[in-house]
This record gives structure tokens, sequence and C-alpha cells, in this order.
């Protein structure tokens, strides 16, 4: 059995065997995303639901573990409406235009010491120019929608990525100044040791910066005048029903994953553990050992943490003002994030210990 | 002096960071979720649901079509039309109260001299037609004797506040 299969795989090409294998790396990486997003989205609404002293969704499958598979469904089987004066080109390739850049990234983070798809050099780089690729879909849903909600939607939604994305490429230049490389596996190894040897400590200010402005690159609360409700009915995607509409939520969600993801590898050490330091005896114990020891469940507790932190301030906060969102981007986090950088370059110049000896 | 504190702490986010705590204490409240069909409030006797019209112990039915309650209806969702009976009362032959205008003030109800009129406990009900939604007067009736029990206890509970 297991020879004639292994016969079959070498009647393939060199070339066909290496695009089949990136094509189930991909698969492997998309589909526990996509699952991720169903139920960030479940999580959400019971959070959102606990912190409001409601119980939040219960009632498909026990405790309504279903939920999100009934609202796939609902979405699915819904009906793709295009308004008359839309440009119906435009208006289909927006949605993937959103959600292009938003799984595109994924395919460098480093999920474990050899697990990632593409250990490219500039991941960083990578990362910066793919999730600013990501308002594309915005601006042009709320252009070929036809629609002055839409349209008022996507320009605020453009501004406001525009600035942000200004002080999230500050607050990545002080990472890259720290590991002194562009590649996302470099940058987790920069920081081993333990929880205090990871950047968020000296790169404290950036740190904030960079989540900060991740949750306004993602159109999140307390940053989504974009969609808002109370302005502009949903910002870029009213005129969005259906399966177009669920693309998009799969977009925001998968972005906000991204940003989760990104800022526990940049400054939360990525899969590394926080426990190195400890005797190396601890890390030999058969499970326990592994479980302590660095690996992909690190990554993805970090990740969590900062997803939790998403709907927090979802819960908390009311909306910004727009003329405060650009106040905030320019003329505070974007002074924060250039001095701190100056502080940085002093402190590699000392070679500050633990940090840059 | 203050300016600088201000701005320290406009910088360090004290702020958000108290607004955040008084979320994350809720989120370990108790959850003051209804969950309606198995669990329910309390009504009040003076609950205003569905209509119903009363009879008498004997069977008569109360509502002597003075028509109080069709012109104190704010929402005009009242309808009555009324003929001499052979016995020489004066009594309905059409009492209708059309849901989809009610707007359940329950100013039917205290207009009735002889409370025949009332607002049952019922809030539990659906129509699947426009015209299920129209109460005649048998229907009321109807709610009336099924009801006949509860609506006494209410009208006796609130007796001694009219």
């Amino acid at each position: 059995m297991f020879e004639t299969l292994h016969g079959i795989w070498q009647v393939f090409p060199e070339g066909l065997r290496l695009v089949i294998i990136i094509l189930l790396k991909i698969v492997a990486i998309l589909v526990p995303l996509m699952l991720c997003v169903a139920y960030l989205t479940f999580a959400e609404r019971k959070i959102i639901g606990y912190i409001q002293a409601r119980i939040g969704p219960n009632r498909v499958g026990p405790r309504g573990w279903l939920q999100p598979i009934a609202d796939v469904c609902k979405l699915l089987l819904k009906e793709i409406t295009i308004p008359s004066g839309a440009n119906r080109f435009l208006f289909l390739l927006a949605p993937i235009l959103a959600i292009a850049p938003a799984f595109a990234a994924w395919a460098v983070i480093p999920f474990d010491d050899v697990k990632v798809l593409s250990n490219i050099n500039a991941g960083l780089l990578y990362i910066l120019a793919l999730t600013s690729l990501g308002i594309y879909g915005v601006i042009i849903a709320g252009w070929a929608s036809n629609s002055k909600y839409a349209f008022l939607g996507s320009m605020r939604s453009a501004a406001q990525i525009v600035s942000y994305e200004i002080a999230m490429g500050f607050a990545l230049v002080g990472v890259l100044m720290a590991a002194r490389s562009l590649n996302l596996q470099d940058i987790v190894l920069a920081q081993q040791g333990n929880v205090l040897h990871w950047f968020w400590l000296p790169l404290l200010p950036l740190f904030v910066v960079y989540f900060v402005s991740g949750v306004a690159e993602t159109n999140r609360a307390p940053f989504d005048v974009a969609e808002g409700e109370s302005e502009i009915v949903a910002g870029f995607h009213v005129e969005y029903a259906g399966m177009t509409f669920a693309i998009f939520f799969l977009a925001e969600y998968a972005n906000m994953i991204l940003i989760s993801i990104l800022a526990s590898v940049f400054f939360l050490g990525g899969w590394l553990s926080p426990l190195e330091g400890l005797p190396a005896s601890l890390f030999e114990v058969p499970i326990m050992g592994t479980l302590l020891g660095p690996g992909m469940h690190w990554l993805f507790l970090k990740t969590s943490i900062f997803l939790f932190l998403f709907i927090w301030l979802r819960a908390t906060f009311p909306r910004y003002r727009y003329d405060q969102i650009m106040r905030l981007g320019w003329k505070v986090f974007i002074p924060i994030t250039i001095l701190w950088l100056v502080v940085i370059g002093v402190l590699i110049m000392a070679a500050v210990p633990p940090w840059f000896n | 002096m203050q300016a600088i504190k201000n701005y320290l702490k406009s910088l360090l986010l004290w702020e958000l960071i108290q607004g955040l705590r008084v979320t994350g204490r809720h989120l370990f409240r108790r959850k003051i979720t209804v969950q309606y069909p198995e669990e329910k409030t309390p009504l009040s006797p003076r609950f205003r649901g569905l209509h119903a019209l009363r009879r008498y112990p004997n069977g008569e039915e109360r509502c002597i079509a003075c028509k109080l309650c069709e012109a104190v209806c704010p929402a005009v969702a009242i309808t009555i039309e009324s003929e001499e009976r052979e016995d020489g009362t004066r009594r309905t032959t059409r009492y209708d109260i059309d849901l989809t205008k009610c707007i359940f003030c329950g100013f039917c109800e205290e207009s009735c001299p002889v409370d025949s009129i009332v607002e049952t406990r019922i809030f539990e009900y659906h129509g699947e037609a426009r015209g299920d939604l129209l109460m005649t007067k048998e229907r009321l009736l109807e709610v009336g004797d099924l009801m006949e029990q509860e609506i006494a206890k209410d009208r006796a509970a609130d007796a001694m506040y009219r």
C-alpha cells in the first residue's frame, strides 16, 4: 500500500511534487485559520456578552458551539445582490482583494523553528507590503458599490489605514533594529532567553503603538469609523450580501489574527517558551518537557491573549471621533515611535544587556 | 504642573486602563440573562396583554355596549355595534379589537363600568395572517372564558388601588 503510493509519488516530476507539497502546506495553514476565524466570531460574541452581563449565543448546539457553523450556512445560502449602479467586475473583485493579502501574509509566519511556509529574508517587508495591500479591497468595494455610504466608509478607512501604516512601519523598524534582521524566524531567535529577553521590554512604547495601530489597521473598534453604523450604516460593505459580505468579514478577522500573531512574533518571542532559562533537566520530562519547551502552543497562547485584548477593547471603548483618530496617528504615534528609535539606537550603541549585547 | 500630570496620564493610557478594568470586572459578574422560553420574568397583576371579554357567573356577558372603550381608545382599535335584545337589554352584536392598531394602553379596561373588557397576562400570541390579529367578539369571549380564574384573581389583587 505504502509502496504503491510512494511509486505513484515518484512518477510526478520534481517540480510538480514541490508544487503539491507547497499547496498542501497552504491548506494546512488556511483551513485551521478559517476555523479560527469562525470560532473567533463566536468568542467575540460570547466575551462581549459576558462583559455586558449577558450569556451570548447558547442555542445552536451544546452551549452554542455550533453557532459559527450555522452562521456560515446562512451566509452561504443567502443571495448575492449586486446594485444596479455598481460596477460588476470591481464589485466582485473587491472582496477577493481584501481577503488575498490577509491570507498571503501568513506565508512568512514562523509557527515553529521549522514550520514556516517560506522563510524569506525580507519577511518583515513582505508583511508590511501585504498588510497595506488589504486597503485596496476596501477602497474598491466603496467605489464599486456606487453608494455614498460605502464611498464615505472607504474614504475614511483609506485615510486611516494610510496614517497608521506609518506608525506601524516605524514600530517595526524598531523591531528590525533590535533583531538586526528582516527575517521573521531570526527576529524570534533574537529574543531567545526568558520573558525578560523578549522585545516587549526594550520596545515597550513601540509594542503599544504597534498593537494600537494594528487595531486601527484592521478597522476594529474603537477605530471602526470605516463601518460606523450610527453614521454611515455599515461603511464600505453596505451593499454586500451573502458570501461577498462573508469574505469581507473573513478578511477582517483573518487580519485580526494576523496582527495578533505578528505582535507575539515581534514582541513576545513568537514560539519561544517563557520558561527558557530554567534548569535543562525540566525540559527532558517526557510530556511536560515538550509543553514547557518552545513550540507552536506558546505562539497560539500569546496570539489568543492579543485576540482577547482586541475583543476587550471593542467591548470597552466608544468609537473615536475621526479627527481624533488622525491626531492620534500623526501627532502622537509617529513622534513617539521616532523618539523611541533614537532611544533604541542609543541602547544598541551602549550594548545594553540582555538584549543588545 | 497639572498640565504635565494630564499629559503623562494620557500618554500612559491611564483612563483607558481604568475603563478596561471596569469591563474586565464585569466579565466575571453574574449574568442577568433570562433564557426566555425556559425561564420567565414574573408578571404583575396589572400586566396588559391580550384582551378578553368577561361574563357574569351566570353566563351572561358583562358588556352593555356603552361604547366608552370605543370612545377612549387612542388608537381607534375598537369597533362596536349594538342592538336591543328580546329581553329589552342592550348588548353588542359586534365587538372587534384590531390588535395591529392596539397600543395596549389599558384605557378600555379603565373606562369599562362593568369590568367587561380586560387585558389578560397573555402576551405569547401570534397571527399567521393579518386577520388573525383582528379579535372578534366570539374570540374575546373565548379568551375571557378560558382565563376567567386568573382575570378574577388579578382584579381582586388590584381592587384596593382602584
